[in-house]
């Protein structure tokens, strides 16, 4: 990689970084919730009245109740999972190839 | 002022701006059974035209050259990676990102539909999250209106002679807002306000997403950024597979 493009990539990294965690300071008791009850609140809102969702979604329907917070965290984890698995794996093949190609050229 | 403070001084402003919003609640996809079924079934067939040349493209892609796989599979795990990832942002309340604008810049907005689909379905099915009843309004917001934003501004701004990595910044973050704007339309035509109709219920719906979205969009922006300069440092023989191209 370039030395300038190291550069840029620690500078985003920071920012990224940033982003994620000033809010979680700079609104220190905030609830930080998920989005789902939120959403459905404005809905009644601007309604003016209670609203019925007329689907629940199969898995709680064969549950028979909402997914457990840690089991659905788990069940994001899997696909936070997945798509690093398939990322790393990809780049990390690319990294070597890219080594072992400049190596050739040098020879 | 020198030139650095001025710099610092317009970092504050922004930085007080985003501050300044107000705590308000917000919601990432729609939520299974919230969306009447008549407008679940538009929504569903404006996406199938979409998802055909989608699927059709994809499908000459990879026939013409295996390498293009691999390619897809990474754009796809980036969608996977980022719509999972739950960031609090400054309203107070925790969104998440697309990660549709990689698809988009690489690929062009169809074949994104069809990768954006697979991450919709696995989080209604497994996750409650998103809903199969929405799933059309939902991959129409996220795979199809965001990604169709990305791809225009991100070759426009090639064609003005924009800085790459600020172009592809850009793509990434206004597709990823775009989203949001498009959720709260598909919401509002669904929930017109009694007063005002469906433009101020859309303006509501806007004021509960745009300002908790901004700061994932532009995080967005960043992270798409980085996996493209990743990518073109190490990947080129497949970024090559896919017909991308460099802009030098």
């Amino acid at each position: 990689m370039k030395k300038k493009n190291v550069k840029t990539m620690i500078l985003l990294l920071i920012a990224a970084a940033a982003i994620i965690i000033i809010p979680l300071f700079a609104l220190q008791g905030a609830e930080f919730g998920g989005s789902d009850d939120a959403g459905s609140q404005k809905i009644e809102e601007i309604q003016g009245k209670g609203y019925k969702p007329w689907f629940t979604p199969v898995f709680e329907k064969a549950l028979h109740g909402e997914i457990p917070g840690e089991v659905e965290s788990l069940l994001f984890c899997v696909q936070t999972g997945i798509g690093v698995g398939i990322l790393a794996f990809q780049l990390g093949k690319m990294v070597e190839r890219k080594k072992y190609e400049d190596r050739d050229d040098r020879r | 002022m020198t030139k650095k403070q001025k710099k610092i001084f317009q970092w504050s402003v922004a930085f007080a701006i985003a501050f300044a919003v107000c705590p308000n609640v917000h919601a990432m996809h729609i939520m299974e059974g919230y969306l009447p079924p008549s407008y679940c079934i538009l929504w569903g067939v404006i996406c199938i035209p979409f998802l055909v040349k989608g699927f059709f493209g994809m499908q000459k892609m990879t026939k013409n050259n295996r390498k293009s796989m691999t390619m897809l599979a990474m754009a796809g795990a980036f969608i996977f990676v980022l719509s999972a990832l739950k960031i609090p942002s400054v309203t107070g309340s925790c969104s998440h990102m697309t990660g549709t604008g990689l698809g988009a810049i690489l690929f062009g907005p169809g074949i994104v539909s069809i990768l954006g689909i697979i991450v919709l379905l696995f989080q209604a099915i497994l996750l409650a999250h998103g809903g199969l009843t929405t799933l059309g309004a939902n991959t129409f917001s996220m795979a199809i209106a965001g990604p169709l934003v990305s791809y225009g501004i991100y070759h426009g701004l090639k064609k003005c002679n924009v800085n790459r990595k600020v172009s592809i910044f850009l793509a990434a973050a206004i597709g990823d807002l775009f989203t949001y704007c498009v959720t709260s339309i598909q919401l509002a035509l669904a929930y017109p306000s009694a007063h005002g109709g469906v433009a101020k219920s859309a303006v509501q719906f806007l004021g509960v997403f745009a300002p908790t979205q901004l700061p994932l969009a532009i995080l967005e922006g960043i992270l798409t950024v980085m996996i493209m300069i990743a990518l073109e440092t190490y990947a080129k023989p497949e970024l090559g597979a896919i017909g991308f191209k460099e802009a030098e």
